[in-house]
């Protein structure tokens, strides 16, 4: 990865051209951010409308993903549950990506000893899955909203601290960043102007693969009745209220973790088609 | 002499792992709010209040929350070394026993999974890589397909499909060998597709190398090349990752226990959790991460085996 040139104009430099497998995830994504921003676009429904002559039903055209046991339309709790999701997803890949940069950055430019310590830091962490970090958080500090987007951030935290840290190395080494030092930049000025956007360039594409893998942990820790509850339509709330029907409604298990999984996988595909494009622009 | 040297670094580092995992977990169990007499106050009287330091005196001398705080973590880690983990909030009885027997299950599940994901990323490879455009093709779309499916939802998906409507397997089918069938298949398949991936990969460079088209003109048939040549080449990078992956499916078997019901690990750290158990919660987390260490150092172990050229260096 000896890239002589140096990529201007960044992300706008980005040719998008346009693809079905692209223009897909594109389409699912772009739904959520609205159903997050304003659900009532999506929906006339009220997502807490009790209907109890109406509860249990199954997917129709009425009721594209059937009704709850209280005759709440599913997939208008599904789209009001948008918000929270994706703030959870949001919230804990912001502050993964915090603890990432500072520890990566820190690590990847003092070397030495502070490397070592936070090498040896970032080892001890991977030693504990992060689904199970996430539960000793809970554990201590008590299931809730905050508790959860803080499990899955600290969690998830040392695996792009440890990317964050690679490239940091790998940039280092670039042949433009000798050349920017060889020309009598500061290594202050190199760092800011050379290293620290080309280094920072790839986290764009990690943010977003980011933001996928954030709300499948979230839900699941919700799916385990340890993350947001029951009466809010969080999409790990929904699981956990339809794990009771599973062998009756299955619907109401099936539909909110095939959302879950649909918004993952565009989430994570799109982040791969960024991570392409960026490596291209790199070269 | 060297390699023996290796091995001894290696221990010690995990070793150091350990102790620091272990540091860790205690200081956090400091994290909880209140004192930790509080959290087992309430938890055993249900209610969340302020106690008098007369009703916390007898919880802190049973737990021995008065001593000083180094002792208490010298205590704790040199615990760790006599297998003891610390004393249940709520069951009044060693963390190790509360433990104990259900550690079985999840492992045979665990190790199981690991094994069948195996055995699925090998017969994927062999089967569908290079095979022509369209069965390659599918091959690495099911490969990506899976790799991102949540176990919560893969689980509930061959629950309802395989259970509730075509009974094959039972819905609640404990520990017996019907019922860990879905278990296993649930953990195994994101996973196949993860290793699938990443040998998928390795494969297909593997087989553009300049030995392998020595191997063809010596006349060797494609499946002895790809079974003696590429394979061995391809593997090394998805058995450093199984290291890694045993760490993913614990994570992993905590929510498939609780969607089949199945005793295990799973469902006494759910429970802990929830009666803010600490320590519990804290010795499962131990145990598993013991099992990652120990395991990645037989995966570096396992490496050299795999690889000659490790065994010199």
């Amino acid at each position: 990865m000896s890239s002589v040139a140096i990529p201007r104009g960044g992300l706008t430099s980005v040719r998008i051209r346009v693809r079905l497998g692209t223009v897909v995830p594109l389409v699912i994504v772009l739904l959520v951010v609205i159903a997050a921003i304003a659900p009532g676009i999506l929906t006339h429904r009220n997502p807490d409308a009790i209907n109890l002559e109406q509860t249990l039903l199954p997917p129709s055209f009425s009721h594209l993903l059937g009704t709850d046991d209280a005759g709440r339309d599913q997939l208008t709790r599904v789209i009001y549950g948008a918000r929270e999701s994706l703030g959870i997803g949001l919230g804990a890949t912001g502050l993964a990506m915090s603890i990432a940069i500072l520890l990566g950055f820190a690590a990847g430019l003092a070397r030495g000893v502070v490397d070592l310590v936070i090498s040896r830091i970032l080892e001890v962490a991977f030693a504990f899955p992060v689904l199970l970090l996430a539960l000793l958080l809970i554990a201590i500090r008590g299931p809730s909203l905050t508790t959860e987007i803080v499990a899955v951030g600290i969690g998830s935290a040392p695996g792009y601290a440890r990317m964050v840290r690679g490239q940091v190395l790998n940039v280092r080494q670039a042949a433009y960043i000798e050349a920017a030092g060889a020309l009598g930049h500061s290594r202050w000025a190199v760092t800011r102007r050379h290293l620290f956007p080309n280094a920072m360039r790839p986290l764009v594409a990690m943010i977003t693969l980011g933001v996928g893998q954030s709300i499948v942990w979230a839900s699941g820790l919700s799916f385990l009745g340890l993350g947001v509850a029951p009466p809010s339509p969080e999409w790990g709330a929904l699981l956990d209220s339809g794990r009771l029907y599973v062998t009756t409604q299955w619907w109401l298990e099936v539909m909110p973790g095939l959302v879950i999984v649909l918004v993952a996988l565009s989430v994570t595909s799109l982040g791969r088609t960024l991570q392409h494009r960026l490596e291209g622009a790199a070269r | 002499m060297r390699a023996s040297r290796r091995i001894l670094v290696k221990v010690a580092g995990a070793i150091f792992v350990l102790v620091a995992a272990a540091s860790v977990t205690f200081f956090a169990q400091l994290l909880v709010p209140g004192s930790r007499a509080t959290v087992i106050l309430n938890q055993q009287n249900g209610r969340a209040q302020q106690w008098t330091p007369a009703q916390l005196a007898p919880v802190n001398r049973e737990f021995g929350f008065s001593r000083p705080l180094i002792v208490q973590y010298l205590d704790y880690v040199g615990g760790l070394f006599r297998g003891d983990l610390g004393t249940s909030y709520t069951q009044y009885r060693p963390v190790t026993q509360v433990i104990g027997a259900e550690l079985t299950p999840s492992l045979v599940l665990t190790v199981a999974a690991l094994i069948t994901a195996w055995v699925l990323t090998l017969a994927m490879t062999l089967l569908t890589v290079k095979r022509g455009r369209i069965v390659s093709a599918i091959g690495s779309t099911w490969e990506a397909l899976t790799a991102s499916l949540p176990t919560y939802w893969l689980g509930v998906v061959l629950l309802v499909v395989f259970a509730v409507e075509i009974r094959i397997f039972p819905v609640i089918g404990g520990t017996s060998p019907l019922g860990t069938v879905l278990p296993v298949l649930t953990l195994a398949i994101p996973l196949a597709g993860f290793l699938g991936q990443v040998t998928r990969d390795e494969f297909e460079e593997v087989l553009d190398q300049p030995f392998v088209t020595t191997a063809r003109t010596r006349g060797m048939s494609d499946t002895r090349v790809r079974l003696v040549h590429a394979l061995r080449h391809s593997v090394l990078p998805a058995i450093t990752l199984s290291g890694w992956a045993l760490g993913a499916l614990v994570s992993g078997a905590v929510i498939v226990e609780n969607v089949f019901g199945r005793p295990g690990i799973g469902q006494v750290l759910v429970n802990a959790v929830n009666t803010r158990d600490v320590p519990t919660v804290s010795g499962i987390v131990l145990v598993v991460a013991a099992v990652y260490v120990v395991a990645n150092l037989l995966v570096d172990l396992a490496y050299a085996a795999v690889d000659p050229r490790l065994r010199a260096a």
